[in-house]
């Protein structure tokens, strides 16, 4: 089945990673498309792959959205050797108890659904390393 | 040197619904009021800020429709929920380049009902997957990349703060809104003026955790506007004028410089510290002389954090200032005793100038049950994300 990433930055291949776009100047790391540097302004960037693996910096347990949205889910920041990378945090219940600040976790791939053609959409999370 | 500024007329109308008006009645009422309360009229006036973001393109000139139209120069701001705090700025730097002696800025917002503000409602999927914006999405990332709402995103703040140095958790964050809630009581002008228990905030409905929805800002209706003079033209008008006037000891305006994460989750901390430091250095004054503070408690996790970033404690120890008492009315330093954005309510454009009116009041003696005695100085903080921070000091005019 063909399948299309969620997001630019999500590589689908057989180790799924994303890919952050890296100023060759000053080294700030970015995952949206650039018109030039935030930090040193520089408009040279390359693309680098973002270590899959990181520690939770920060969650959240969202119980209220905007319809259609899925609740309750975990929403976080991981910092991921250094990059820090928005994300769910998946394969673990939505309870306090269980999602700890600073707890390791690896990047995995959550699928989205199929479009008319049978395309299917793939997104991605982090779940906690066993 | 520049000239200093003083506010000479400040209102804030009552926060809340009021279904029988609309956005240009609210921004008349504060507008007239500040207008009233400074005793002067439109003619005085040499420029005009406006903010209004939910509604009226042009709400400057469509006030002016309705209290004066005198031909001077209007600027519509929008930054988010400083933007009411960007409008009076506006009028401050023309009376400081020497432009203008008197200005007039003016905030209103009508958000009763409007609900959860962001994330987009998603629309009904099928078709075809289409790459869209700069991250390319094939699909709105509101609750499939992190969230986007203001609740999810100011919890992960002060809980990345709770995990940096300790000691906060639920029951903490839950205890900074009992205070605000507990404040409001002695605010006739809050949107909400009930006391609630621990217990009571803990047990609402949970919105992004740690925030339940009494820790939330609360979507109401109103409007604040100051009318503010240099000090070459307050030192014309009559003695009972310059007593009341409140001096702009520091009037700052900020957005956040680049740091790593900062597109990630967005960094309220390094842009309220530079305003904060900022502010200190044109007042001359430091976080050890504040009276009182309101600052931007748009959740209860929010407030935590600046108390840091506005140095009222040491750093790192928000938590231990919180339980110490310091924030509370009777406290070493009261923090949002009008309430705050939780209880007393959040108009988004009327809250930059909202919160100047409630120092202002402290510092003229006219807070009424509420008041801080022998307050003299104070500090009144806003931040819009994305993002804007706006800090004002303000002082008691000398006797």
């Amino acid at each position: 089945m063909e399948r299309i990433p969620l997001v630019d930055y999500l590589v689908l291949d057989d180790d799924p990673h994303l890919v952050a776009h890296e100023c060759t100047n000053c080294g700030a790391r970015f995952f949206d498309r650039r018109s030039a540097c935030a930090s040193c302004s520089g408009q040279i960037f390359r693309d680098v792959a973002v270590e899959r693996t990181g520690t939770l910096r920060t969650f959240t347990i969202v119980s209220f959205a905007a319809e259609g949205v899925q609740v309750p889910f975990v929403a976080g920041v991981v910092d991921c050797d250094g990059t820090s990378v928005r994300g769910n945090v998946v394969n673990v219940p939505p309870d306090p108890e269980r999602v700890t600040l600073g707890m390791k976790v690896r990047l995995t791939t959550v699928p989205l659904g199929s479009d008319a053609a049978g395309v299917e959409a793939v997104g991605y999370g982090f779940e906690p390393v066993d | 040197m520049a000239e200093n500024v003083w506010i000479l007329g400040i209102h804030m109308t009552e926060f809340g619904k009021h279904k029988d008006k609309d956005t240009l009645d609210l921004g008349a009422e504060a507008a007239l009021g500040a207008l009233a309360d400074a005793g002067v009229t439109m003619k005085d006036v040499g420029v005009l800020g406006a903010g209004n973001l939910i509604g009226n393109s042009g709400f400057g000139q469509l006030l002016q429709k309705q209290i004066g139209q005198t031909g001077i120069p209007v600027y519509n701001v929008a930054n988010a929920c400083a933007t009411g705090a960007t409008a009076l700025r506006v009028a401050i730097m023309a009376i400081k380049a020497g432009e203008v002696d008197m200005g007039m800025a003016v905030g209103v917002e009508k958000l009763s009902g409007a609900g959860l503000l962001t994330g987009n409602a998603r629309a009904a999927e099928g078709g075809h997957w289409v790459r869209d914006g700069r991250y390319g999405a094939v699909a709105p990332l509101d609750g499939r990349v992190g969230t986007e709402t203001m609740p999810g995103v100011f919890a992960q703040i002060g809980m990345e703060y709770g995990h940096r140095y300790g000691g906060a958790d639920f029951e903490l964050f839950a205890r900074i809104s009992e205070k605000n809630h507990a404040h409001s009581t002695l605010n006739p002008k809050a949107a909400y003026q009930k006391r609630m228990s621990l217990e009571q905030i803990m047990n609402d409905v949970m919105i992004a955790y740690p925030n339940t929805r009494p820790m939330c800002s609360a979507n109401c209706d109103g409007a604040a506007a100051a009318v503010v003079v240099s000090e070459t033209k307050l030192r014309t008008l009559s003695q009972e004028q310059q007593r009341r006037a409140v001096k702009i000891s520091a009037s700052v305006l900020t957005s956040d410089p680049w740091q790593e994460a900062c597109q990630v989750l967005p960094d309220i901390n390094t842009l309220t510290r530079q305003a904060a430091a900022t502010a200190y250095e044109q007042a001359g004054i430091g976080p050890e002389d504040l009276d009182l503070v309101e600052l931007h408690d748009c959740f209860a996790t929010a407030e935590l954090v600046h108390y840091d970033n506005l140095q009222l404690c040491e750093p790192g120890g928000a938590v231990d200032f919180f339980r110490s008492g310091a924030p509370w009315r009777d406290g070493r330093l009261p923090v949002n005793v009008s309430g705050g954005l939780q209880s007393k309510g959040h108009p988004v454009s009327a809250t930059g100038i909202a919160n100047i009116w409630e120092i202002a009041q402290h510092l003229r003696g006219e807070a009424g049950p509420r008041q801080i005695e022998g307050a003299t100085v104070g500090l009144a903080h806003v931040i819009g994300l994305g993002s804007a921070c706006g800090v004002h000091v303000l002082e008691k005019a000398a006797a």
